[in-house]
């Protein structure tokens, strides 16, 4: 399969690799797919509570290459972004950046689906009346 | 760029510059039709298909008179299970063969699924090997025709033929083998192995591509086949259509090459094969071999490495040409079926490698994948999420995925 230059620098040199601190309340994540599927990517994101900007985003992903360069391009886009932007990503906008072809239209899905579920996530815990980091101080 | 490193010698292998040089002079000044009995046109075309009727028989112990060709193994196969299925009809109408088949033999299978017969897909042993009490008990007296591999061409492992072989003959049963992965890589022997019909194919030992041929047992049984095409009734009238000359003499002279040099060629492969086995297994964790190793082709490894998925690592191996059994990679979008009757789960035929080994492939070839395979597979590591949940101890099978 021949995939698109911009795939390919996303596979080479992908942005924002690694993990965050699940249990920290300003930390969103998100993890998607399945083993058996061929793909899983998990993308955390972490949001300055008083601006709501979300200042930092990482991921890993277990997946084909445009798997990885969707979930790359993702943190790529939401770093600066409000939560509320970010929500905004669709996955077709993934699919023109890189050059997805249909086969690949999944792994852009996937990668929405990544970005809703550490946003929820990190709504999840604002929400949470009493958080333990509130109660230590 | 230059080309890949070619590691994928079960798909096909380059003609050995041997061969060619035997087959150039059929397509020019030896063009003759080897039907054309009354001209010297003829009778050198005619010779020449008759040197590699034998040179071919020579390597699987047949007479030369037993030799049907054909266009490759996919109508070798075709020719060998409806040529027999329309044949023995009246005797019976069920034939056994395993899961783990190329598919030109299941797809052969299924379609005279729909013409009424009854087929036994046998499931394979978790190292791939034909349960011999499974396949006793699946004989009835309908029972027709064995079609079991003689060497699988994703795992490359090796089936007991020969107790296979006595099987059928014990009750009676044609046993076809598809042989194309196994014939110039180790002995094979259809007196000895109890064959009555045998595919090969040019183009998996060094020889053209679209020519092939059909093992077809004279004495003890006399097999009969019903040809699939009608014309001028070419081959005893098994397979009509002109014989494709030149290509008949490189798949003979392939044969003979094969013959002489296996013994010398097996055990450099096997080396080598070993070598890359030992090399991805001092550096890297979680590896599997899929498959016995123990009854194997000496070119074949097959290995998933947990964690990464096949095509992301078929990427980063951009200069090294193998196949995986990633669902990515195929056509149907689902992973392999041969390692799946192998029960292994989809999440390991996602990270699998097929490496095959050929004539043509150095040492220091070997050296450079093992050191590309272990970077590669290490840098999708630090990106896998699985590998750093497998590193904190999570029990991958107890999480709750979202499939999609
Ligand atoms: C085991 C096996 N059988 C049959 C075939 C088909 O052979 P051919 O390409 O000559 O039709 C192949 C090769 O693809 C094979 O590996």
């Amino acid at each position: 399969m021949a995939y698109s230059d911009k795939v390919v620098d996303h596979y080479n040199n992908p942005r924002n690799v690694g993990s965050m601190d699940k249990s920290r309340t300003d930390v969103g994540t998100g993890m998607v797919g399945a083993p058996e599927c061929g793909d899983v990517m998990k993308l955390q994101i972490q949001v300055n509570s008083a601006t709501g900007i979300i200042e930092d985003a990482k991921f890993k992903t277990f997946g084909c290459g445009s798997a990885i360069a969707s979930s790359s391009l993702a943190t790529e886009w939401l770093k600066g972004k409000s939560v509320d932007e970010a929500l905004e990503i669709k996955n077709t906008d993934i699919v023109s950046e890189l050059a997805l072809p249909p086969v690949k239209i999944h792994c852009s899905v996937l990668a929405e689906d990544a970005i809703k579920a550490a946003i929820n996530d990190y709504k999840t815990k604002q929400g949470a009346p009493v958080s333990a980091e509130t109660v230590s101080h | 760029m230059s080309k890949p490193i070619y590691f994928d010698n079960h798909a096909t292998t380059p003609v050995d510059p041997r061969v060619l040089e035997a087959m150039i002079p059929y397509f020019t000044e030896n063009f003759g039709n080897a039907a054309s009995r009354n001209h010297a046109y003829g009778w050198v075309a005619e010779d020449a298909v008759e040197k590699g009727r034998k040179q071919i028989a020579s390597l699987i112990g047949a007479n030369s008179k037993e030799i049907v060709f054909t266009s490759g193994a996919t109508e070798s196969n075709n020719l060998a299970i409806k040529g027999v299925a329309e044949m023995y009809a009246e005797k019976g109408n069920h034939i056994i063969t395993a899961a783990t088949e190329h598919k030109a033999v299941l797809d052969t299978c299924k379609h005279l699924e729909k013409k009424g017969c009854r087929i036994t897909y046998l499931p394979l042993k978790g190292d791939g090997l034909v349960d011999l009490d499974m396949l006793r008990d699946a004989i009835t007296d309908k029972t027709i025709l064995i079609s079991i591999m003689y060497a699988n061409n994703e795992i490359g492992v090796i089936q007991p033929v020969k107790e296979i072989g006595k099987i059928a003959k014990e009750r009676g049963v044609l046993f076809h083998s598809d042989a194309v992965q196994a014939c110039g890589k180790i002995p094979v022997n259809v007196v000895e192995d109890g064959i009555d019909l045998l595919s090969i194919t040019g183009h998996k030992l060094y020889g053209p591509k679209g020519v092939g041929a059909l093992y077809v047992r004279r004495k003890n049984p006399r097999v009969q086949l019903t040809a699939q095409m009608d014309g001028g009734g070419h081959e005893r009238g098994m397979r009509s259509g002109t014989l494709n000359v030149p290509g008949i003499v490189g798949l003979g002279a392939a044969c003979e090459i094969a013959q002489r040099e296996m013994p010398e060629e097996s055990a450099r492969l096997r080396a080598l094969r070993d070598k890359l086995r030992a090399k991805l297994e001092a550096s890297l964790e979680e590896t599997y071999i899929n498959g016995t190793m123990e009854h194997r082709l000496p070119n074949n490894l097959n290995m998933s490495f947990a964690y990464v998925e096949g095509e992301s690592l078929l990427m980063g191996i951009n200069d090294i040409a193998v196949s995986s059994g990633s669902a990515c990679t195929s056509a149907t979008l689902e992973p392999s079926y041969v390692l799946k009757a192998l029960g292994l789960g989809d999440d390991l035929a996602h990270t699998s490698i097929r490496f095959g080994l050929g004539r043509f492939n150095t040492e220091a070839e070997v050296d450079y994948v093992a050191q590309k395979m272990i970077d590669v597979v290490n840098k999708l590591r630090e990106l896998s999420p699985l590998w750093e949940m497998f590193k904190d101890g999570v029990d991958l099978s107890k999480v709750q995925w979202t499939a999609h």
